[in-house]
């Protein structure tokens, strides 16, 4: 087990454990908008999928331990990280001009981070919540479209927007930056890696945004 | 004092294996009771540090820098040379012998020469072997080139960073005995004095540069690595610490010092653009292979050079030596420079520079290629000069690059102090009057890695050692002295600072102790040189104090050396009445212009000893003894 | 033309440090940047106040001695050079320049605007180096090497350990400086053999140093003197992956 606390010890093994996690995030990302899809199809569709899902709810239970763990891994460890590196650079430059070398996106990870994080904590105590305990019967397409916690309150579908295109941000950088951290981002795979990474920060958030635009600014009418 | 060489008996070829058997060896189990000092962590020294410790020897190592990586020997751009005859083109170590003693116009040992040439190869050997990442060819073989007009390719190269490479791999070897401790590396630490017990040396006295302190260091061999003193001449293509103080203060202890006025001016530097340039830099003469050397015909001409027609420039190097051209040795394209300059032919804001030309290579094989060749360079004058240089010709000056005067060594490296050896750049071995491209880095490499690892164990055998310490009473002495000096560059609290009288010192010196030297002027700078060293005792400032981090005292201590080496530069520049390879006498040359040497006279190497402040040296001569090569005057029509 | 000065002054490593203006006339230019603190510093010698105490050595961009956090940019606006090679021309009459050392913890200030590095050092005892000892080793062309690859390993090696990733990373990571010694060994076969303890030994020596670790901001490639990819950067990653988990 010593390679494995040498692992866990060193900045680069946690930058792994970053990535991988991150990326296990990202593929929760596309089932999630999978389900979301059903939305567009009416309340009957999209509430027996949420019943199917419901059927199979010791698995769902797992995956979501699991996906929790991932989640607390992520966070954790990038505290962790972060307070190692304020440790390697207390004293801040007078002048720094770091827009001209690097991407905005990718100075502010831990802003946008903490910022979807905020925002999972409300999405789990209202959807989730919702979804699980006081769901009204199975009414789970009013609850996704209702104006309780639903995008037919203005602030809610304002928080969904705003908080998807911050985890946007946040993968603009990080879905390409874990491949670089596993080493393959500029070997022959570089272009795949880069047309996939589009998927991650820019579709799949758009998708999660063409949500609360619909059923809120749009259907709602509020 | 009869200069002993040691030179080995027997046949040229065999001297060296010769010589390694009848050196005598330290017992393995014994070499960890000795302690070397060595002072500068270049090629040389860090190749020496990292053999040393390898064999068991503890190694002491102290360099102004901050790391062995910063050394000067990192800039040097065009390559190494080896007699691999890899590309199968007539090389032989005897070639490479030869072409070096003809290279330096019949002024070094033949024996040293030869062992150069001799462990060449295996420097190469070594080097890839460490990971030093050469130019290779498509089929994974190492590529050669040929290098500063030599009639084979020879010049092994990694890009123009060779000398970067090959020290890297230095320390990598170095930082490697660093972990298993058998290498001390004492960083910003400046060696002040040198100590003698008994008459050999014993240690150093040092400041740490960060912190003042001044400590002394005992040790029972001393190795000086600390590069050539170009810098006496303020601007040159040294590195702004670049200087002379461990050797100067040696040769003040008692070892000789030899050849000191050979030193060696670059012809491919970029020109001066004002009074507050601080240094030259140097643009690899590779790009002599392709640019064409030219001036105006007419005198005086200020049109740009595209406006100036094919027919009223003159390609005075291809004129005059059809054969060789532009790739004439760089003493000989230097002196023709400033020669068209003199004659005021030179170009560009102040007159003193010539064009080096890509206009023709440009048009033959295109720009791309050039930029793959050169792309580097051609950048690095354009982010200098402002100018670029695939529009518009290169402007060139020669400038003061090497010097091949330093230490007088034995064939063991060491000095006339015994115990003190001398290693690199800072001896006087082997590069006699002149030095061929491509053979600084292997002189570096073949002391530190080669031979002293050998010779600096005969001397520890006979001299067992283990009794010196600090607490001697020469330690003592020497660091009052030390500290004596200190506190005078601080007191005088004059009114010129160390840089004003060091470009004062540089002119003077470039005037009548540069390219071209006469009577005359050699004797003028034997009374002016005096003076400035008078004035700077009288008016030098020196702000702050000892015990800081003090970059002014650090320069003002140097230049008080330089102060009194060029006096000895110019004495012995005055003396040597012929002129061989970098030194030209004015008084010496044929009707062509040509450097013409007095062998009768002239074959040995001035050893001057120093008799005490503002006494002239005293000349002891070697002399040199040609038995395998004929002396030929070079030519290079 | 004439420039304000904004320097960082400190006396030594214990002491507090602040920033000095000073305006610096009648510069060219022609002149470096260096030249232009040379002729101020010799200006601050004769009316008596302290030189600015600043690491230079080689003045052409190789020895990697020099480095001044120069308008919030290593080594100065241009891309590709040391600050030894930056002119004046590059900035014009009036500019105000703030000059700043390299800041990182592991780079503690020594006076003024320099810092030590030694760590640098240090990391490369760890093993930046393939075990051969003098003598011994095998004719050069036995080692026969693909051309592409001794130019990516040259690429590597062109580092010249100033420390500008480490100053500009906002993490003070020095993953640059490690990646481009792991990355040019180990694309070259006389580095195979100690090629995952080499990447080990490494990182644990610069974690051990205190840099931080990295983010992958790119920063450090944009401000390297000699360019140095972000590539090599991911060859460290896989060589850490593969030498941890194979």
């Amino acid at each position: 087990m010593n390679w494995f606390f040498r692992f866990m010890n060193s900045s680069v093994g946690k930058k792994i454990i970053m990535a991988t996690t991150g990326l296990l995030l990202c593929s929760f990302l596309i089932i999630h908008l999978f389900g979301n899809l059903f939305l567009y199809g009416g309340p009957e569709l999209f509430n027996t999928y949420v019943e199917r899902l419901a059927s199979v709810k010791p698995l769902i239970r797992v995956i979501e331990v699991l996906l929790a763990l991932i989640f607390l891994f992520h966070i954790l460890n990038s505290l962790w990280l972060t307070l190692g590196n304020r440790k390697a650079n207390p004293v801040k430059y007078d002048v720094n001009r770091t827009r001209d070398n690097s991407s905005f996106f990718s100075r502010y990870m831990g802003i946008t981070g903490s910022i979807i994080f905020i925002f999972l904590a409300v999405h789990l105590s209202t959807f989730w919540y919702k979804f699980q305990i006081d769901h009204e019967g199975g009414q789970f397409y009013r609850i996704v479209t209702g104006n309780t916690v639903g995008f037919n309150n203005p602030y809610i579908t304002g928080l969904y927007i705003l908080a998807m295109i911050l985890l946007g941000f946040h993968l603009r950088h990080g879905f390409q930056s874990a491949f670089q951290t596993f080493g393959i981002r500029y070997n022959k795979y570089g272009k795949l890696i880069e047309a996939i990474a589009v998927l991650f920060w820019f579709a799949i958030p758009l998708g999660f945004v063409l949500i609360p635009i619909y059923f809120g600014l749009l259907k709602g009418g509020f | 004092m009869v200069l002993d060489a040691k030179i080995p008996d027997g046949p040229l070829a065999e001297k060296w294996t010769r010589h390694r058997f009848d050196l005598k060896l330290v017992n393995p189990a014994n070499k960890r009771k000795y302690n070397i000092i060595i002072v500068g962590t270049g090629l040389a020294g860090a190749s020496a540090a990292a053999s040393l410790a390898e064999l068991g020897y503890n190694v002491n190592t102290f360099s102004y820098h901050e790391s062995p990586r910063r050394a000067h020997s990192i800039a040097a751009q065009g390559g190494i040379n080896a007699a691999k005859n890899y590309p199968n083109d007539g090389d032989s170590i005897f070639r490479l012998f030869y072409d070096t003693i003809k290279g330096g116009d019949y002024r070094s040992r033949e024996a040293n020469v030869y062992r150069l040439a001799e462990v060449s190869n295996a420097i190469i050997d070594q080097c890839v072997a460490q990971g030093v990442p050469f130019a290779r060819e498509y089929g994974g073989l190492l590529d050669n080139r040929s290098f500063g007009g030599a009639q084979v390719s020879r010049t092994f190269y990694a890009r123009g960073q060779t000398g970067q490479q090959l020290l890297l791999g230095a320390y990598s070897a170095f930082v490697r005995q660093m972990k298993s401790g058998k290498v001390k590396f004492h960083p910003r630490h400046e060696m002040l004095d040198l100590v003698l017990v008994d008459g050999h040396a014993k240690g150093i006295i040092t400041r740490n540069l960060v912190t003042g302190e001044i400590r002394s260091h005992a040790a029972d061999a001393v190795i000086l690595a600390t590069g050539g003193y170009g810098n006496v001449f303020f601007l040159s293509t040294n590195a702004m610490a670049s200087n002379a103080t461990a050797i100067w203060r040696a040769h003040k202890k008692g070892a000789f010092f030899a050849n000191p006025c050979f030193t060696q001016i670059h012809p491919t530097c970029i020109p001066l653009s004002s009074d507050h340039q601080s240094k030259l830099t140097l643009m690899s003469e590779s790009l002599r292979n392709d640019g064409r050397v030219w001036v105006p015909k007419k005198k005086g001409d200020s049109r740009s050079p595209n406006d100036i027609p094919e027919e009223e420039r003159d390609y005075y190097l291809e004129r005059i030596y059809p054969s060789f051209g532009n790739l004439v040795p760089r003493d000989v394209a230097s002196r023709r420079a400033k020669e068209m300059c003199d004659t005021g032919h030179g170009v560009g804001p102040t007159g003193l520079a010539v064009y080096l030309d890509f206009k023709d290579v440009i048009a033959r094989n295109g720009k791309q290629w050039v930029a793959d060749k050169y792309g580097n360079l051609f950048d690095m004058y354009k982010q200098i000069t402002g100018e670029n240089p695939y529009d518009v010709p290169m402007r060139i000056y020669p400038a003061v690059h090497y010097t091949m005067g330093g230490l007088w060594v034995d064939y063991n490296l060491m000095s006339t102090i015994p115990g003190l050896f001398v290693l690199g750049e800072a001896n006087f071995s082997d590069h006699g009057a002149n030095r061929l491209g491509a053979s600084a880095l292997m002189q570096g490499l073949a002391d530190g890695y080669f031979i002293i690892p050998y010779t600096i164990g005969d001397y520890l055998a006979k001299h067992p050692g283990g009794g010196t310490d600090t607490n001697q009473g020469s330690f003592k002495t020497t660091t009052q002295e030390v500290e004596e000096k200190l506190n005078q560059l601080l007191a005088v609290d004059g009114s010129q600072t160390v840089d004003e009288i060091h470009k004062k010192l540089g002119h003077i010196l470039w005037e009548y102790v540069g390219m071209a030297r006469n009577r005359e002027g050699l004797e003028k700078a034997l009374k002016l040189i005096p003076q400035l060293r008078e004035t700077f005792w009288k008016e030098v400032k020196v702000p702050g104090t000892v015990n800081e981090l003090n970059p002014e005292l650090e320069k003002a201590g140097r230049v008080a050396d330089f102060l009194e080496l060029g006096e000895l530069m110019a004495r012995d520049a005055l003396h040597r009445e012929e002129s061989c390879g970098g030194h030209f006498r004015e008084e010496y040359q044929t009707e062509e212009n040509e450097a013409l040497r007095n062998d009768e006279q002239f074959t040995y190497v001035a050893a001057w000893e120093f008799r005490g402040p503002g006494e002239p040296a005293k000349l002891h001569k070697e002399d040199l003894i040609f038995e395998n090569v004929e002396l030929t005057t070079r030519s290079y029509k | 033309m004439q420039v304000f000065l904004k320097v960082w002054r400190q006396a030594d490593a214990k002491s507090e440090g602040q920033f000095v203006t000073y305006t610096v006339e009648n510069v060219t230019e022609d002149m470096s940047f260096f030249e232009m603190l040379d002729m101020l510093n010799n200006q601050l010698v004769l009316k008596g106040e302290e030189p600015i105490a600043f690491d230079h050595d080689c003045r052409e961009g190789i020895c990697g001695t020099c480095g001044l956090f120069i308008n919030g940019r290593a080594h100065g606006p241009l891309r590709g050079i040391t600050t030894c090679q930056l002119h004046m021309r590059s900035f014009n009459d009036g500019d105000s320049i703030v000059v700043e050392p390299w800041r990182a913890e592991a780079f503690p200030v020594i006076k003024d605007l320099i810092v030590d590095r030694t760590a640098f050092d240090r990391i490369m005892s760890a093993g930046g180096y393939i075990s051969v000892n003098t003598g011994g080793v095998p004719d050069a062309n036995t080692i026969p090497v693909p051309k592409p690859k001794a130019d990516e390993a040259f690429d590597a090696a062109a580092c010249i350990g100033c420390g500008a990733c480490v100053a500009t990373c906002k993490n003070s990571s020095a993953m640059l400086f490690v990646a481009a010694k792991v990355s040019h060994l180990a694309l070259l076969p006389q580095g195979q053999v100690e090629r995952k303890q080499r990447a080990l030994n490494l990182i644990a020596a610069m974690d051990m140093e205190g840099f931080g670790a990295c983010t992958n901001t790119g920063a450090c490639e944009i401000e390297c003197p000699k360019e140095i990819s972000l590539v090599h950067i991911a060859r460290l990653n896989r060589e850490f992956l593969k030498a941890s988990l194979i």
